[in-house]
């Protein structure tokens, strides 16, 4: 048994040179909080890397953890992989922001980026995220457009900032074409369970939504929605396979861009520490084919799309007012990032509370 | 309404049913299977992959209840024939099938599954609201219901039922009466194996048609648990799984409603509630006590 | 050919103390030919799952953080087990531990002073315990079975953690993130070693409550007891022993580890309370309690090899991409091995032929 232990040994010092010897100028590193095959928020982030490894080739190595759970294990994983090499890592949910800065300050020379977090407490730290909510508004103007019933439905994870924009958003775009527009929303209390987040789109559809939009990762409500005979939109990916007749459009998230700039900037030594949150101007925010609905709706669709990405129009420009009938934004006032990145109230019209 | 309202309990309720049933047979025999979870979702992954390549939901459903048959029987090997603690075999068992699950699903991620048809009775399914309810579902939900009834006649009415029963509530003494214990351990293993496979499909094939990792979320557990609350007789797993359903069904619908109570107490209502009717139900002593199995997760070797 | 088991006359300490070893040896070779079939290097692998994560020193004190809920859980429930308590729900009594204890440094950041440690750990103490003898009280008054009461009672913990933190306990500074403020110095359970990892008291805790267990168990009359109880209740009333105090007595042991484990935990490894806590530690502790054989010091070796297994299984996924997917399912083979050789220490085992019956392994050494 010692025997085998030692030969063992060995034989991994041996292919430990091995793999220091490989030509990739760039390791690059990712951290999930599911696994890839979620086919939702862990799966676009994967796809991220895979479009990374094939702008870069052999130039880049890349390595990444799946299902790494928020907590005591994130701090291992992070410092794992700072000590195994890599030169860049991403670690692509909010929980692991505490972790991240704690490790980044004992390896100054390795870079880290943190998804949907705000604190940069070392030079190394960078965060990005993306403008979901400006594809959400989107959402709102057609299902605005599109619902005879005049009410949505609204599968939401937890109650956090961006999710809590994603539904302001969707009810602002939703009352600039009809005012009187009316938002079920129903915690799901999980980003993934299809089952969970099918009864959930059941219930909704039963109390009378036509169309169901979701900020939780399965496809379980567009299979739903399509057996229902309803519309939908699907979230984080394309799901069009899922519903070809029910499908409106989907946020597909789509990291690859972002990913390929910073290690592009890492092998050139430009990397700096920055907040990036791209929309729809950048490309991290793709909408899926419109499809399914009027061209009326469609060129609507297009046109509120065109005017985001231009810079033209943020979703969260006044008059605005408060779900307590308090007036958050003026006539022309546009939102400050600072207040939407720790959103937490609802605008008029959604029906639904939140905790405080 | 309230007919959607009822079809969609019935779906939430029916997995919990036929995985719980089948756990009910294995510690009705005496065994304790903690590896429920593990057996549904290595039915899910092999249900939803074997109709995909068909393109027979039936298929997948059959291949599945094999796979989950022959899946529980490693757990019966270790348990039953090497002795080793059944819980923790259990536990094992479930991370291995967690694992392999997502192992062998890995290609099947982001792929449309087939979809079982309802079943379609002229007449009879368009019924105002019984319509669909009692003629209109899919067919593994009459399974379901079948499955239950079959399990308490067998059980409470045959011979072979009372064996398998004599076996769990004392395997020392059914072994002196010459029953082959270790045997039909075995079976009751495989069926509850079969069952866990059964209900796994069913997630893959109607529930969701779709595969994803983990996409049993617990509800191999919550069947373990729907065992005990109905203390191991047939028809109040039934009800079980119907109670559990319907408060699961009914806070989305509160929910949905905009009555302002938090998400979080609301999604505790069918934990809670499981375990408040479980007490009333064990206050009286006698209901419970006769039928738990006096052997549960007793380990037997016979003697020679 | 048939497999069949004779009882050894008396427990085989050769076998007790050999079976761990064959049991790595087969999970070796079984690991070897699975990574070969997957097109991995099988020797590469298996040297980044169980070697790679001892190399280095840190990665020692991650061991020990890792394991250290873990022992300290599953030493708790080894005391259940052994009096024929199935508390499942040491998950919820480790998040209740987890909460209780954060009171203090949560609600009163200001009051900071060298008690504020010991009196969150001892709050964290009475909340698991408090927790755990909810299914205990429901037992003994009602006769309500305490697996579904305290495996539902798991879920009603990680509801009742979630709504804290989204609502009345978020941190004000936080940006409406779900988090509580991060725990203040005199909040924060400190390293054993800082130079050196992150390891903290949590694992001194851990060996001190295992020791303590042992002595408990092997050493005194409520060790007997527990045992007595476990193995026949009709034999403990005969010598007086109260069915009902040890089913409260097994559940606030084991709730009170638990929620030991949960503060220390936060206090130690998070450095506040998140959504999540635990990645399941709760129900990883009951494997770890069994393949420790329920006794306190085989589990502080069985929480070790638990946490290897993670820690490998990273190591593997990093180094050689094999998937978490594998990594799992390796660790439940793992554990099936473990469990199966554990049957030699009582059993020996015998190959039963058609015609003859020949005695192949383990004779000797009974």
């Amino acid at each position: 048994m010692k025997k085998t232990i030692l030969s063992l040994a060995a034989a991994a010092a041996v292919m430990s040179f091995g793999t220091v010897a490989a030509e990739a100028k760039v390791k690059a590193c990712w951290i999930y909080v599911g696994p890839i095959g979620d086919f939702g928020y862990s799966y676009q982030h994967h796809q991220g890397l895979l479009e990374a490894k094939a702008k870069f080739g052999d130039e880049l190595e890349t390595a990444y953890l799946e299902s790494v759970p928020e907590g005591a294990d994130a701090e291992r994983a992070i410092e794992r992989f700072a000590r195994s090499g890599c030169n860049i890592i991403f670690a692509t949910s909010f929980g692991y922001m505490d972790p991240l800065n704690k490790v980044a300050g004992k390896f100054p020379d390795v870079k880290f980026e943190h998804a949907t977090g705000y604190k940069r407490e070392h030079p190394n730290v960078a965060t990005y995220n993306s403008k979901f909510h400006e594809g959400r508004y989107v959402q709102g103007v057609i299902a605005a457009k599109e619902s005879k019933a005049g009410v949505a439905g609204y599968i939401a994870s937890f109650p956090i900032p961006e999710v809590v924009m994603g539904i302001n958003a969707f009810m602002l775009g939703a009352q600039s074409v009809n005012p009187d527009f009316k938002v079920k929303v129903v915690w799901a209390n999980t980003w993934f369970d299809a089952g969970k987040e099918a009864d959930a789109a059941k219930a909704l559809i039963d109390q009378g939504v036509d169309i169901i939009t979701q900020h939780t990762d399965s496809t379980a409500p567009m299979q739903v929605a399509t057996e229902r005979g309803i519309k939908a939109f699907g979230q984080a990916s394309d799901m069009i396979k899922f519903g070809p007749t029910t499908q409106l459009t989907s946020i597909v998230d789509d990291w690859g861009p972002y990913y390929i700039e910073r290690i592009q900037e890492v092998i050139d030594g430009t990397w700096k520490q920055s907040d990036v949150w791209g929309g729809m101007k950048e490309g991290h925010v793709v909408m899926a084919p419109y499809a399914n609905m009027s061209d009326e709706t469609k060129k609507l669709a297009e046109e509120t799309e065109a005017k985001i990405k231009s810079g033209a129009f943020n979703p969260f420009t006044g008059p605005v007012t408060k779900q307590d009938g308090t007036e958050w934004l003026k006539a022309g006032e546009v939102a400050q990032d600072s207040v939407l990145l720790g959103l937490n109230f609802y605008v008029k019209g959604v029906d639904d509370k939140l905790p405080q | 309404m309230l007919e959607g309202i009822l079809l969609t309990i019935a779906t939430a309720a029916t997995p919990l049913l036929i995985a719980a049933v089948g756990e009910l047979v294995v510690e009705r025999s005496g065994v304790l299977n903690l590896g429920v979870e593990g057996m549904m979702v290595m039915g899910a992954v092999t249900g939803f992959g074997v109709a995909l390549a068909t393109g027979s939901p039936w298929l997948g459903v059959l291949a599945a209840i094999i796979v989950g048959a022959l899946f529980s029987l490693l757990f019966g090997f270790l348990t039953l024939t090497l002795v080793t603690n059944q819980v923790a075999t259990g536990l094992a068992l479930t991370l291995l099938g967690l694992g392999l699950a997502g192992m062998l699903g890995e290609s099947f991620v982001g792929l449309p599954g087939v979809k079982m048809i309802y079943i379609y009775i002229p007449g009879l399914t368009d019924l105002p609201l019984v319509g669909k309810l009692f003629f209109g579902q899919d067919p593994l939900f009459y399974v379901s219901i079948l499955l239950t009834a079959g399990v308490a006649y067998f059980l409470f009415k045959t011979r072979a039922g009372l064996t398998l029963r004599s076996v769990g509530d004392n395997h020392a003494s059914a072994h002196a009466l010459g029953i082959k214990v270790i045997g039909i351990r075995y079976m009751a293993v495989m069926f509850g194996g079969a069952c866990a496979g059964l209900a796994g499909a069913y997630l893959s094939l109607v529930y969701t048609p779709q595969w994803n990792e983990n996409m049993t979320a617990g509800r191999g557990w919550i069947a373990l648990a729907l065992v005990v609350f109905a203390s191991w007789r047939p028809w109040r797993v039934l009800a079980g799984a119907y109670l559990f359903g319907a408060v699961s069904i009914g806070q989305l619908h509160a929910q949905a409603l905009g009555i302002g109570v938090p998400s979080q107490l609301l999604s505790s209502l069918p934990y809670l509630a499981t375990v408040v009717v479980l007490v009333l139900i064990s206050r009286n002593r006698r209901l419970t006590m006769v039928n738990t199995p006096a052997s549960l997760g007793r380990p037997f070797v016979p003697d020679r | 050919m048939r497999i069949e088991l004779v009882k050894r006359p008396e427990r085989s300490a050769l076998f007790a103390a050999l079976s761990p070893f064959i049991a790595l040896g087969l999970t070796l070779i079984a690991g070897a030919i699975m990574f070969s079939l997957l097109g991995k290097n099988p020797v590469e692998a298996l040297y980044y799952y169980f070697i790679d994560p001892l190399r280095e020193v840190w990665s020692l004190h991650e061991l020990a953080v890792k394991a250290a809920p873990l022992i300290l859980i599953a030493v708790g429930l080894s005391i259940c087990y052994l009096s024929n308590n199935w508390n499942i729900g040491a998950e919820g009594q480790f998040i209740v531990g987890a909460i209780v204890g954060s009171i203090l440094p949560v609600m009163f950041p200001d009051f900071q002073s060298w008690i504020v440690l010991p009196l969150m750990l001892l709050m964290g103490i009475v909340g698991g315990a408090a927790y755990g003898a909810i299914p205990a009280y429901l037992k003994v008054r009602f006769n309500t079975n305490e697996i579904l009461t305290s495996l539902m009672l798991v879920y009603v913990a990680q509801l009742f953690l979630d709504w804290m933190v989204r609502g009345p306990w978020r941190n004000p500074a936080g940006m409406n993130f779900p988090e509580t403020r991060t725990f203040s110095a005199a909040a924060t359970l400190p390293e054993i070693w800082s130079a050196s990892g992150r390891a903290n008291w949590g694992f001194v805790f851990a060996i001190v409550a295992a020791i303590a267990m042992w002595f408990m168990l092997s050493r005194t009359l409520k060790g007997f007891e527990v045992l007595v109880l476990g193995q026949s209740p009709r034999a403990g009333r005969f010598a007086g022993f109260s069915q009902s105090r040890m089913v409260f007595f097994a559940f606030l042991v084991s709730g009170g580890l638990a929620g030991l484990a949960g503060i220390s935990e936060v206090s130690g490894a998070i450095g506040q309370l998140r959504p999540t806590i635990s990645p399941g530690y709760g129900f990883a502790a009951i494997i770890v309690a069994f393949l420790g054989r329920l006794n306190p010091l085989g589990i502080i070796a069985a929480g070790l090899v638990l946490a290897l297994s993670y820690l490998g299984g990273e190591a593997a996924q990093i180094s050689i991409g094999v998937s978490d997917k594998v990594v799992r399912a390796f660790q439940g083979m793992l554990l099936f091995f473990v469990l199966a050789c554990d049957t030699l220490i009582l059993y020996r085992i015998r190959f039963v032929g058609s015609s003859a019956a020949k005695t192949v392994e383990g004779t000797q050494n009974a």
